[in-house]
């Protein structure tokens, strides 16, 4: 008969005294059960629980198509100042998914940052950099105003006045054909230095571009 | 009418009066007296199969502390604006299209132009969730100010507090749905001010916005959220608030003193 202290000891259920048990089963049926109907459920509850939380969080890691737009041709462009074109942002919305960009060619006086020196036309995001309103160019003031917060940009696109945290988007350009062509967004920190695209109010500078990461799809 | 005096029964010889009701008869019930037990009957089989009736019994008629006064009533009032959101959303929801190139607009212009009572019942939804969020922070404010989330009711606070932050979520969603100017940018900034925050924004306005830009799916997840999600969350833990009320009962205004037993006092003098 074993004693009391191996009863607890034990692996074998026979040793433990308990009713009914097998000759070398270590784990009783009525564990087993138990172990066996609560990993059906969590079987079950994963099977529509883990598809439902890939397809919500799946749009984080899509590649977003990536396409040319026609906006003119080069005489349409002058190199002191802004010409507005409507271009679409998301295909297939409508009016919703269309933005403004503010183009003009590129001006060896102007754009004498070492960033931009490839690139023929510059082309400026409306989306203000503080927290995405839609900005205008005032061709008296020279500046981009921001009518929902009262942030102001320079011809550059360069924060000189209220909240934004970094300059306005800019757009890749090209000519093709005799076209001029605007393709995706990517962002500048204040050097104008170039980065992948990121949302507004997030900064760049320093520690800000580790601090509020891009888009791994995007990442270039 | 004056009532008239209740005369004794006359003297009868027991072989005129009327025989006694046999037993398993109906006790001379006529089928008007059923009418009346109707109600009752009903009530009975359900409490006979369900016992329910304890359990509204423990809901309803629960002591209630002196000095209980008007303030007591904000929380009723935020749950009767929340019901009042409940019922005209189900009708609006009737109506409305989440599609972004043009018919969200459309369908509400239909409902506030067009359709019978559409401009009322969507201007109680509009407004009502205006009442709701400052009914929300009034009975907030009423809780602490009278200390009634002190031990044992933090857990009651804490469900409250996240009440608050879906009733929050729900005045967000909701106000993308009219897909007018002023909603399509209140939502743009609002996003981006979710992905302001450090590390876990960007990867939060991207969930919000369903990709990185406003996109075709944005519309219908904010409706999907506003009329799906977090009403079945708020409904789930309002009962919760309800339950731990009933549980816990209500406090006291801080100005009622408790009064002490006379016993008491007469053995400390």
């Amino acid at each position: 008969v074993p004693d009391k202290h191996d009863q607890h000891k034990s692996k074998y259920t026979v040793d433990r005294m308990i009713p009914g048990a097998f000759e070398g089963e270590t784990v009783t049926r009525r564990r087993f059960m138990t172990g066996t109907a609560h990993t059906a459920g969590a079987i079950a509850a994963a099977s529509f629980a883990l598809p439902a939380l890939g397809f919500a969080i799946g749009p984080i890691f899509k590649q977003p198509p990536h396409f040319w737009e026609d906006i003119g041709v080069p005489e349409d462009f002058s190199n002191n100042n802004y010409i507005p074109v409507v271009i679409t942002i998301t295909q297939g919305i409508g009016e919703a998914g269309k933005s403004t960009a503010y183009v003009r060619q590129h001006n060896d006086e102007i754009d004498t940052d070492p960033y931009d020196r490839t690139t023929p036309y510059i082309a400026i995001s409306t989306r203000c950099a503080h927290l995405g309103c839609p900005v205008r160019w005032v061709d008296a003031a020279e500046r981009f105003i921001c009518p929902c917060h009262g942030g102001v940009y320079d011809l550059l696109g360069r924060r000189v006045g209220g909240p934004p945290v970094r300059p306005l988007d800019r757009f890749y350009t090209r000519v093709v054909d005799g076209l001029v062509q605007i393709g995706s967004r990517f962002s500048v920190n204040s050097e104008l230095e170039r980065f992948s695209p990121r949302d507004p109010g997030e900064p760049i500078d320093g520690i800000g571009q580790y601090l509020y990461p891009s888009r791994p799809s995007e990442r270039r | 009418m004056a009532r008239r005096p209740k005369l004794p029964a006359p003297p009868v010889p027991s072989a005129l009066r009327a025989p006694p009701p046999r037993p398993g008869q109906d006790n001379g019930a006529t089928p008007l007296d059923h009418a009346k037990e109707a109600g009752t009957t009903v009530v009975d089989w359900v409490d006979e199969r369900t016992s329910l009736s304890g359990a509204a019994r423990w809901m309803m008629f629960r002591k209630v502390p002196k000095g209980t006064n008007w303030f007591y009533t904000l929380g009723s009032a935020t749950m009767f604006a929340f019901l009042s959101q409940a019922v005209t959303g189900v009708f609006l929801a009737m109506y409305y299209r989440p599609d972004p190139s043009g018919g969200a607009y459309e369908s509400i212009r239909h409902v506030t132009n067009e359709v019978f009572l559409g401009q009322f019942v969507r201007g109680m939804h509009k407004w009502g969730s205006s009442v709701m969020v400052i009914l929300v922070f009034l009975h907030m404010g009423r809780t602490f100010f009278f200390g009634a989330y002190k031990y044992p009711r933090e857990l009651n606070w804490v469900i409250g507090v996240v009440l608050l932050i879906l009733t929050m979520t729900m005045s967000f969603t909701g106000y993308l749905l009219p897909f007018d100017q002023r909603a399509y940018w209140a939502t743009i900034v609002g996003v981006n001010i979710n992905g302001t925050g450090p590390l876990v924004g960007p990867y939060l306005s991207d969930f919000l916005r369903g990709g990185g830009e406003f996109g075709a799916t944005t519309l219908s997840r904010f409706y999907a959220i506003h009329m799906l999600l977090v009403p079945g969350l708020l409904i789930a833990l309002i009962g919760a608030h309800l339950y731990l009320v009933a549980k816990l009962g209500t406090t006291a205004p801080p100005w009622i003193k408790a009064e002490k037993n006379p016993e008491l006092r007469k053995a400390e003098a």
